[in-house]
C-alpha cells in the first residue's frame, strides 16, 4: 500500500500543470470558472490546443493518434485541467466514438472518422435515448430498414446534448424488430446534414440550451456507415456505457467546486461574520470534504484495478452514484452560501454595481438546477444500484 | 380540538383556487412570471377583488382576516397556482402598519403595492446586521443604503424600509419613484428589485420597529410555508401520477418497490410540513411565533429540498425541461429557503431559543 505518486507521477503532473499556465486561454477559463455556456468556437479551440499538445484523445491507443496514457495519468491530467478551469472536452466522439470505432469499426472506418475526431472537422452527439426509451434503452423504435445499399431510417432521438452544434450524430436502430429487443438494434453513424433531419431545441429547467429532440423522416444513410455487423448494436452500446463511466466520479471537479464553495463561504457575511464560521455551514461543508477526499481514492483505487484487470468492472457504477451526489451537494451548498443573492434569472443583472454576488457565483442557482441531471444521465443512478444488485449482490 | 378551516376561510379558499386554475393557468403563469415586470395588472385585480389582501388584515384595520390562518388559506392557494404575483409584501406590509397605527385601506384594495425593503447584501435574513441608516433632514428623514433581493420591488408604489435611526431599528415608507429601483426577473419566477437609497425621503412609521417587523417576518415566514405546503403537494401529486403512467421495462415506473418508498417518503415529509405550518400559524402574534416561525421554515427548507429533488429524480429527463410545469414547481420549492432566513439560519434561531 503506497498512497503516492511515483516520481514518474509527478513529473508528468509537473509537465501537465505548466502546460495549462501557458496554454489555457484566458476567456475560456473565465468562462468555466463563471459557469457560464462555453459556445461552439471555445470548445473547437480548446480541443486544437490539446489536439496541437497530442493530448486530446486521453483514452486512445497511441497508435491511433492517442495519448496512450495509464489510468492514473488520465487522473493526474483531469485532476490539473479541473485546477487550470478548463473545460471538459467533449466526450462523445473521444470517449464514446471513437473506442468504439478503434474495437468494432472497420478499417476504412476508423482512417476516415478518428482523426476527423482530433482535428475537429466533426463534432458527434449521441443518439441512444428516445421519448419511450430512457433507462429501458433496449426498448427503442427508430426504424432502419435496409433498401440496396443503403438504411432509411425513420422515428425520433431526444436528449442530444450538443446536437445543436454536431454535424454527425451515431445512433441506435432498430434493424429487426422480430426478435428479442436487445437482438435487433444496429449501431449507425448519420450525417446531420442528411435530407430528413430535422434539430428542434429543449430548454432546460434553468433556462439554458443543451439538449434537442432530433427526427428522422424517410434518412436515407448508406450502408457502409453501419459500425460492426447488423444487429450488434446492443454489444457496442454496452461496451460504449463502460467507457463512458470512467471518469464518471468526476473528482477533479468537484475538488474545484470545493474550493468555490469555500472561497465564497469566506467572502460572503451572514450574522455579522463571514459564512465559513458559522457552525453549521462549515459543518455541511466539512461532510462532503470527508465525502470527497474518500471518493478520491476510491476512485484511485478502482482505476487502479482497471489497470490490472484491462478494463472498468460494475464498481465503476459506485463511482457513478457517489460521485454525482458529492457534486450536487456541492453546488446545492454552494447556491445555500449565496442566500436570495442566488435568484436572479442568470444575466438580468447587467450593471456590475449591482451584482448580488461575485461574477464566477452569479450563476450558482442555475448550476444547482441543472447539475440535477449528473444522477439521470449516463444510466440514472437507481439504473446504477440495479446493476450493482445484480454484479456485485448478485440478488 | 378542530382542524377544519371555518366556513369563511374554506369560501376564500374555494374561490382562490378555481380563480387561479381558470386565471393564472401553466403557460399564462410562466409568461407572468418570466417577462418584465413579472406582476400582471388583471391577476393583481382579480386577486384583489376576492379578498385577498382583506384577509391580511384585522377587523379594526377594515379586513377581514389578519391571523395566521387567513395568511396560510391566501398563500396555499398562490402555491397550487405557482402565481408569482407579489402578494407576500401586502401579507408583512398589513401587519407592519397596524403596529404603525397607519391607514392600510390602499393596500387592502390592492391600489397600492408594498414591497419590503429588509434585508442586505451583507445582512440577508438578520435584523441584527441591517446597516441602512436614517437622518433626520429639517422636518422629516431621509434614507442612504442599499437594500438587495427585495422580493416583489420592481412591481412595488412603496416599500417600507428597516433602517438604523438613533441606534434604533426603525421602520420608514419610501415612494418607490423617489429611491433607484433596479429590477429583475428570478430564476424561480417573479421578480425582485434591487432598492439603493441615497439621501432618499422616508416617512417615519416606528422609530422602534424591532418587534413590529420580527412579527412581521414571522407572518412572511407563515405565508412562505403555506406556499411551499401548497407547491410540494401538488408536485407530488405530478410525481406519483407520472410514476402510474411512464413505462419503461413493459410495466409503470411505480410498479417499483425502490421508486415507491421514496415517493411515500415525500408525502410523510409534506405531512409533517402541513403541520408544522399549522403550528406556526396559530402561534403568530403570541409570545412565541418566532420559534415556532423558525420551527417551520427549517422543516420547510428539508422537506423542500427532499420533495424538489426526488420528484425531478423519479421523473427522470422530462423533469429537466423548461417546458414540464413540474420543474418551475421544484425551482419555487428550492428558492423559498433562500427567503426570509435558510434552513440553518432559522435552526440556529430554535437552537438559541
Ligand atoms: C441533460 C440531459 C442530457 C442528456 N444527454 C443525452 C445524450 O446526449 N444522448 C442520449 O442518448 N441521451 C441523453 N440523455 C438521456 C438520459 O440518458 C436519460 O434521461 C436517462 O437514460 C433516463 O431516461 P428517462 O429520462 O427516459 O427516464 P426514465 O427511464 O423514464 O426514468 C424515470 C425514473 O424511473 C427510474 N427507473 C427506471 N427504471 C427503473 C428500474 N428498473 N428500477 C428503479 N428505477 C427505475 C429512473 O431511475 C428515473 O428515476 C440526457 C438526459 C438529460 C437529462
Amino acid at each position: 500500500m503506497d498512497l503516492s505518486y511515483s516520481p514518474e507521477d509527478i513529473a508528468f503532473r509537473d509537465e501537465v500543470r505548466a502546460f495549462f499556465a501557458e496554454k489555457m486561454p484566458e476567456d475560456i477559463r473565465t468562462a468555466v470558472r463563471n459557469g457560464s455556456e462555453l459556445g461552439k468556437e471555445m470548445l473547437e479551440r480548446y480541443h486544437a490546443i490539446l489536439n496541437a499538445q497530442g493530448w486530446l484523445a486521453a483514452t486512445w491507443p497511441v497508435e491511433f493518434g492517442g495519448t496512450g496514457w495509464s489510468p492514473v495519468q488520465r487522473h493526474i491530467f483531469e485532476e490539473e485541467a479541473c485546477r487550470a478551469y478548463a473545460p471538459r472536452p467533449l466526450s462523445f466522439g473521444l470517449a464514446m466514438l471513437g473506442p468504439v470505432l478503434q474495437k468494432f469499426g472497420s478499417k476504412e472506418q476508423q482512417d476516415y472518422y478518428l482523426p476527423r475526431i482530433l482535428n475537429g472537422d466533426d463534432w458527434w452527439c449521441q443518439g441512444y435515448s428516445e421519448p419511450g426509451a430512457g433507462s429501458d434503452l433496449a426498448s427503442l423504435k427508430t426504424r432502419a430498414v435496409r433498401d440496396g445499399d443503403e438504411y432509411v431510417v425513420n422515428g425520433q432521438k431526444t436528449w442530444t446534448t450538443l446536437g445543436q452544434h454536431a454535424n454527425r450524430i451515431f445512433c441506435l436502430v432498430r434493424t429487426d424488430p422480430d426478435v428479442k429487443q436487445q437482438q435487433g438494434i444496429s449501431f449507425l453513424l448519420i450525417d446531420i446534414d442528411t435530407p430528413g433531419i430535422e434539430v428542434r431545441p429543449i430548454r432546460l429547467i434553468e433556462g439554458g440550451h443543451e439538449v434537442n429532440e432530433v427526427f428522422f423522416t424517410d434518412v436515407r444513410v448508406p450502408v457502409t456507415n453501419l459500425v460492426g455487423e447488423e444487429n450488434q448494436g446492443w454489444t457496442i452500446a454496452k461496451y460504449l456505457l463502460t467507457h463512458e463511466r470512467t471518469n464518471i466520479a468526476g473528482v477533479g471537479f468537484s475538488m474545484q467546486a470545493l474550493e468555490e464553495v469555500k472561497a465564497l463561504a469566506r467572502r460572503t457575511t451572514r450574522n455579522g461574520r463571514p459564512l465559513i464560521e458559522d457552525p453549521l455551514f462549515a459543518a455541511r461543508v466539512a461532510q462532503v470534504e470527508i465525502d470527497l477526499e474518500a471518493m478520491k481514492i476510491t476512485n484511485l483505487r478502482m482505476l487502479y484495478t482497471a489497470q490490472k484487470q484491462g478494463s472498468p468492472g460494475p464498481e465503476t457504477s459506485i463511482l457513478k452514484i457517489k460521485g454525482t451526489v458529492i457534486m450536487q451537494e456541492l453546488r446545492d451548498l454552494a447556491r445555500r452560501a449565496l442566500g436570495p443573492s442566488s435568484a436572479p434569472f442568470p444575466g438580468h443583472i447587467t450593471d456590475g454595481n449591482l451584482m448580488l454576488a461575485p461574477v464566477e457565483a452569479a450563476n450558482n442557482a442555475a448550476r444547482y438546477f441543472n447539475g440535477r441531471k449528473t444522477s439521470i444521465y449516463g444510466g440514472s443512478n437507481e439504473i446504477q444500484r440495479n446493476i450493482l444488485t445484480k454484479t456485485m449482490l448478485e440478488l | 380540538m378542530n382542524f377544519d378551516l371555518t366556513e369563511d376561510r374554506q369560501m376564500l379558499s374555494d374561490s382562490l383556487n378555481r380563480f387561479l386554475a381558470d386565471k393564472c393557468p401553466f403557460e399564462h403563469r410562466t409568461k407572468v412570471a418570466y417577462e418584465a415586470p413579472y406582476h400582471d395588472p388583471a391577476l393583481w385585480a382579480g386577486l384583489s377583488e376576492l379578498g385577498a389582501l382583506y384577509a391580511f388584515g384585522t377587523e379594526e384595520q377594515g379586513g377581514f382576516g389578519g391571523s395566521g390562518f387567513d395568511i396560510t388559506v391566501v398563500f396555499e392557494a398562490m402555491g397550487r397556482a405557482l402565481c408569482p404575483e407579489p402578494l407576500l409584501g401586502a401579507a408583512m406590509g398589513a401587519r407592519l402598519l397596524a403596529a404603525a397605527g397607519a391607514d392600510a385601506d390602499d393596500l387592502m384594495s390592492g391600489a397600492v403595492t408594498y414591497a419590503l425593503a429588509v434585508g442586505e447584501l451583507d445582512a440577508p435574513y438578520d435584523l441584527d446586521g441591517i446597516a441602512c441608516a436614517a437622518t433626520k433632514a429639517g422636518e422629516g428623514y431621509t434614507l442612504t443604503g442599499r437594500k438587495s433581493a427585495v422580493y416583489g420591488g420592481q412591481a412595488a408604489d412603496r416599500l417600507l424600509v428597516a433602517a438604523r435611526l438613533d441606534g434604533k431599528l426603525a421602520l420608514f415608507e419610501v415612494t418607490a419613484a423617489e429611491a433607484s429601483v433596479t429590477g429583475y426577473g428570478m430564476i424561480d419566477g417573479g421578480g425582485a428589485a434591487e432598492v439603493v437609497l441615497d439621501a432618499t425621503p422616508g416617512k417615519l412609521l416606528l422609530a422602534d420597529a424591532r418587534a413590529a417587523l420580527e412579527d412581521a417576518q414571522a407572518a412572511g415566514i407563515v405565508a412562505l410555508c403555506a406556499e411551499a405546503v401548497g407547491l410540494m403537494d401538488v408536485l407530488h401529486k405530478m410525481t406519483v401520477e407520472y410514476l402510474g403512467q411512464r413505462k419503461q421495462f413493459g410495466r409503470t415506473i411505480g410498479s417499483f418497490q425502490a421508486l415507491q418508498h421514496r415517493a411515500v417518503d415525500m408525502l410523510t415529509e409534506i405531512e409533517q410540513a402541513r403541520s408544522i405550518t399549522i403550528k406556526a400559524a396559530a402561534e403568530l402574534g403570541g409570545p412565541d411565533a418566532g420559534r415556532y416561525a423558525s420551527m417551520a421554515k427549517n422543516l420547510i427548507g428539508r422537506a423542500g429540498r427532499l420533495v424538489a429533488e426526488e420528484a425531478i429524480q423519479m421523473h427522470g429527463g422530462i423533469a429537466m425541461t423548461w417546458e414540464y410545469p413540474g420543474a418551475h414547481y421544484a425551482k419555487r420549492i428550492v428558492m423559498i429557503d433562500a427567503q426570509l432566513g435558510d434552513t440553518d439560519y432559522h435552526l440556529s434561531r430554535v437552537m438559541a431559543a
